[in-house]
């Protein structure tokens, strides 16, 4: 009775704050637009039945007719990929580092590197504003080395979102990677080594390997939040880079298209399910493994 | 594995100077005379005085700060709740669906947890204010508090749960005696993460919010889609000041309760 109270009151708050909103987005997407505020209709005001005669899929046509929602799609998923790659190379290196430091030094390390991710996400995003616009920090210490002659123009293109994904995301790769690392038995590497392995080759050949899952998890926890990514674009991001994030805001709050915006959140929620199944089964592996 | 190559020095300086100083710039230039953020001109406080003056600025705090205490002490609850479920519950119908809910959020893009959440509180006619953030953020921070209090729950020892149990306590008693005491610390940084989630976020209240209620972020937003402002880089650098502070203040503490478990167990080893 008491298992059943504490079962069912997180069940029912997740069900019905997580799982039925959904539900009505996925509704909404296949309503038709009105003026009326809340600018929709419903379109299954009459049961079932109606709802299932009379579904409309008109948003989801007009998604795939309006070149904007492909593009935004497609150059969502490359500045995801991109990014997740670029804060791969940055991160493993600083977390086998990490795990390879002095055992004292490693609790200061590992606050350095969560210290940023409690900071605000808004002001972090914010901070390389000044840094990368054409009279920004960046630009000032590039003409004075003489690196470069003329300014470049960093903000407001695809670059400085990349920058903006690796810099606030980069304490979800480094974490599950050093976590890996940390646990790995450093005896396995000498054996390598021992056996006349070189020590990049020990490095892939046993490193890489037993740091996989954390270097999955990191990947997944950049990738997945990327590819729907607001603020990033909107702050760093110019008017040539298409984030669905974006769009999806603008088509909301802008354009008031609510069902619109409810059929490209159902769309963008589709190519998600893939990687969050991939992600939570290599969280539950992850989890049984240990346990 | 106690060799830090060169390569490995390197990566460690450059990877911090990454993270730290794009936030050192900021702080700096708080204390700018100029307002053109980008030249020095002078070291002053005026944006301090002119943000401290700015009323909707501590309107703004003020709600951010009730939404993330009462949406995290809520969210500290309920993620306690759900990650004794999934650790100790067994199993029960429908346990796949409640693990996906407990992940799913966790990487949940924000603009469809907001709109998704909005959508809702329109079709049942809740109107729009400082409740409908507090059960959206509720909503995705207990998530991150049953993740953080289940990973504690796995590593500890039933034994001890069983050894109360069979000594006569109450289900009830063994956790509020043994298993609460032990996962505390685990709770407390699960609150503190959905607290820091709540007054960080701006997606998720943008869409939850109505006229009545503007959160800090929705107002730094408003006024960074402007262009820099010396005014949001004190505001950015009080925030970061008070994060540094509680951050050391917290390991310093969770430091402090690992020795003293330490020695207490060093003790019981003894007097056994």
């Amino acid at each position: 009775m008491k298992r059943g109270v504490l079962i069912a009151v997180p069940y029912v708050w997740l069900l019905a704050l997580f799982l039925i909103p959904f539900a009505v987005v996925f509704k909404i997407s296949l309503s038709d637009i009105a003026l009326a505020i809340p600018p929709y209709t419903p379109t299954a005001k009459d049961g079932i039945w109606n709802m299932l005669t009379q579904l409309d899929f008109e948003n989801f046509v007009f998604l795939t007719q309006d070149d904007l929602y492909w593009k935004a799609y497609l150059s969502s998923l490359q500045i995801a990929l991109i990014s997740t790659i670029l804060t791969l190379m940055v991160g493993y290196p600083m977390a086998y580092a990490m795990a390879r430091a002095p055992e004292q030094w490693r609790p200061t390390l590992l606050m350095l590197v969560i210290l940023p991710f409690w900071t605000s996400f808004l002001i972090r995003v914010y901070a390389w504003i000044g840094i990368l616009s054409t009279e920004g920090f960046l630009n000032q210490f590039l003409m004075w080395t003489g690196i470069v002659g003329e300014p470049l123009t960093i903000l407001n293109t695809n670059t400085a979102v990349y920058i903006g994904i690796v810099y606030t995301y980069l304490p979800f790769m480094i974490l599950p990677i050093y976590s890996a690392l940390d646990r790995l038995d450093g005896s396995l590497i000498e054996a390598a080594e021992d056996l006349g392995c070189s020590r990049l080759k020990a490095f892939w050949l046993v490193t890489i390997p037993l740091s996989k899952n954390g270097i999955i998890a990191g990947c997944f926890l950049v990738f997945i939040p990327a590819l729907g990514e607001f603020v990033i674009p909107s702050l760093l991001g110019g008017s040539g880079t298409l984030m669905i994030g974006k769009v999806l805001f603008e088509e909301f709050f802008s354009n008031r298209d609510w069902p619109v915006a409810s059929a490209v959140a159902v769309i963008l929620l589709l190519i998600l399910i893939i990687p969050i199944v991939l992600f939570q089964r290599n969280e539950q592996r992850q989890a049984e493994a240990e346990g | 594995m106690n060799r830090l190559s060169p390569f490995n020095v390197v990566s460690l300086t450059l990877g911090f100077v990454f993270l730290y100083v794009p936030m050192l710039i900021l702080v700096i230039y708080s204390f700018n005379e100029s307002k053109l953020v980008t030249v020095w001109a002078g070291f002053s406080t005026k944006w301090y005085g002119e943000l401290l003056a700015n009323d909707a600025f501590l309107d703004a705090a003020w709600v951010t700060l009730k939404v993330a205490v009462l949406s995290s002490t809520i969210a500290t609850i309920l993620g306690t709740m759900a990650a004794y479920v999934l650790v100790r519950g067994g199993r029960f119908f429908g346990r796949t669906l409640f693990s996906g809910m407990i992940y799913a959020p966790l990487v949940m893009p924000e603009v469809i947890t907001g709109l998704s959440l909005l959508l809702l509180f329109i079709g049942i006619g809740l109107d729009r204010g400082v409740l409908t953030i507090v059960l959206a953020h509720t909503t995705f921070s207990m998530c991150f508090v049953s993740v953080v209090v289940s990973s504690r729950l796995m590593t500890f020892d039933q034994s001890l749960e069983e050894a109360a149990l069979d000594l006569g306590a109450s289900p009830f008693e063994a956790f509020r005696l043994i298993t609460l005491p032990i996962i505390a610390p685990a709770v407390i940084s699960g609150w503190l993460l959905a607290f820091t989630l709540s007054l960080d976020d701006l997606v998720i209240a943008s869409f939850t919010s109505g006229p009545s209620a503007t959160t800090l972020p929705m107002k730094i937003w408003s006024s960074v889609r402007l262009g820099v402002s010396p005014e949001i880089n004190a505001l950015s650098t009080i925030l970061i000041g008070l994060v540094t502070v509680g951050v050391i203040a917290a390991s310093l503490a969770s430091k402090q309760a690992a020795l003293r478990a330490k020695r207490d167990e060093q003790q019981a080893a003894r007097t056994a």
